[in-house]
């Protein structure tokens, strides 16, 4: 190659354009290749959490005492579509297939929220939400697990909220996907900060929702104490947008009508 | 001009890329709270590595100087794609707890280093064997830390028990210290010093003198 020149305009869109070329076959066949594995996992990875936000598999384990693996615990949840509008269970959505987070991007399928209203800063809102019943043996709730999601600091927490049988006690409460900074508002994985959720109560006397995050607890049998979670230390931001979604998630724009439909009928 | 086997074997110990170069200190820090992570790491680093010094090194004489850095930078950054899209297919957990960290093996100064170092002058099958030779240096480094943090941190290594925890009923109190960033910083601290007492030719001579403290005569 005589006429061949490195540094030529003709070689450098020459070597730009084929490296573009063959790393972006790499990298999308890698990617199309290795997708239906992945979402195997991340389904996986979810089951565990809302089995973790029940209490029904430690933090550190893919199996119960009894040895039970994740897909069949999680056959004994019964899955269910409800209408947040009216609290009344649907069956218009698949809920195999249903995706919230981007339902409620679609216009159709969600309501606006006003600023005043929308405290865990989400911008719109399905109209139909998922919810995972467990019984017992009897038949009668053992447990509600809700899917949860709001703006912490830096975005969007998605998780599980766990509900007792009794629709007024926390069981549980797990962050699946955060963006939180480790060490300080990531500390919501901390097994530690997890264990105070279970036995806080959700609503008030009025029956609005009253979960708190708190610098300091109140004393120990107060009124007050039954509300109140420590926050995380050096997570302001993190710590209110937990409040937040809780208090968003359980109230009248999220869950709130049908934990009274199913206070009422249960 | 090195052997082979120098180009290898030579990173390890006498020209190791974190003790001697202290370069890719970020994810040393980061991912060797435990032994599970740091070696999932350092295969990732390792991969990326050697790849990268492979692909640098094939194309280097067709390569323009002009847009050198920049081609470099983007086999890098598919590979360490590639690498992350199959931490998350086949080890889901991990991948989630290494998080941005192998992202920012694109970002690894260890990787572009030996690429425009090393793989721009050299055959391919000498740049594989300096790639692997470095990211073999650096796994030292974060295995040593590792073995230090993990079991003194949490009382385990690799998951199972060494040290029972008070928790658990045995006698060992884990050092919280050990779980966070700046204990990665002693441990290499210590790791250089012990590199550097048994290989006195790796110490630097000091760059300036510090002066003695001013009389106060002087000063007045």
């Amino acid at each position: 190659m005589a006429d061949f020149n490195k540094e030529g305009l003709g070689n450098v869109l020459f070597v730009a354009i084929s490296v573009c070329l063959v790393c972006s076959i790499l990298v999308s066949s890698a990617a199309v290749m290795l997708k239906p594995q992945q979402q195997i996992n991340q389904e996986l990875d979810r089951k565990q959490n809302i089995l973790r936000a029940a209490g029904m598999l430690s933090a550190d384990s893919i199996t119960d005492s009894e040895g039970r693996g994740v897909e069949e615990l999680f056959e004994r949840f019964r899955v269910r579509a409800v209408n947040l509008q009216t609290g009344e269970y649907t069956d218009a959505v698949d809920v195999e297939s249903y995706d919230q987070a981007k339902a409620s991007r679609v216009i159709a399928a969600s309501r606006n929220l006003e600023t005043a209203e929308d405290i865990a800063t989400l911008g719109r809102r399905e109209h139909v939400a998922l919810v995972y019943l467990l019984e017992t043996e009897q038949g009668a709730l053992d447990k509600v697990v809700l899917p949860v999601r709001g703006y912490g600091l830096w975005g969007t927490l998605f998780g599980y909220l766990a509900i007792e049988g009794d629709l007024h006690t926390i069981a549980g409460l797990g962050f699946y996907t955060h963006k939180e900074t480790p060490g300080l508002g990531g500390e919501v994985d901390n097994p530690d900060w997890k264990a105070l959720w279970p036995g806080v109560s959700l609503f008030d006397e009025s029956g609005a929702p009253a979960v708190r995050l708190v610098k300091t607890r109140s004393p120990e049998g107060s009124a007050a104490a039954a509300f109140e979670v420590d926050a995380l230390s050096g997570a302001t931001m993190t710590s209110r947008g937990v409040e937040n979604l809780i208090r968003f998630w359980t109230g009248e724009l999220g869950y709130g009508p049908f934990l009274n439909k199913l206070q009422a009928g249960a | 001009m090195q052997t082979p086997k120098e180009v290898l074997i030579d990173p390890i110990f006498n020209n190791n890329p974190i003790a001697l170069q202290v370069l890719g200190v970020c994810s040393a820090l980061a991912v060797t709270v435990n032994m599970s992570t740091t070696l999932v790491m350092c295969a990732a680093v390792t991969f990326v590595t050697t790849m990268s010094n492979v692909l640098v090194s094939a194309v280097r004489n067709r390569l323009p100087s002009s847009i050198r850095i920049i081609v470099q930078m983007t086999l890098i950054a598919s590979l360490v794609i590639v690498v992350d899209q199959i931490l998350q297919a086949v080890a889901y957990d991990i991948s989630k707890s290494l998080s941005v960290f192998v992202g920012l093996i694109i970002t690894n100064c260890i990787v572009m280093g030996r690429a425009e170092a090393f793989a721009m002058q050299n055959g391919p099958w000498l740049s594989a064997l300096d790639g692997f030779g470095n990211a073999l240096g650096y796994s030292v480094v974060l295995i040593a830390v590792a073995l230090v943090r993990e079991p003194l941190g949490s009382g385990t290594l690799l998951g199972y028990e060494i040290l029972p925890r008070v928790a658990d009923g045995g006698f060992y109190y884990p050092n919280g210290l050990m779980l966070l960033a700046p204990s990665a910083f002693f441990i290499i601290g210590l790791f250089i010093w012990a590199i550097r007492s048994w290989k006195p030719d790796q110490v630097e001579e000091p760059t300036y003198q510090i002066a003695p403290n001013m009389q106060y005569r002087e000063a007045m």
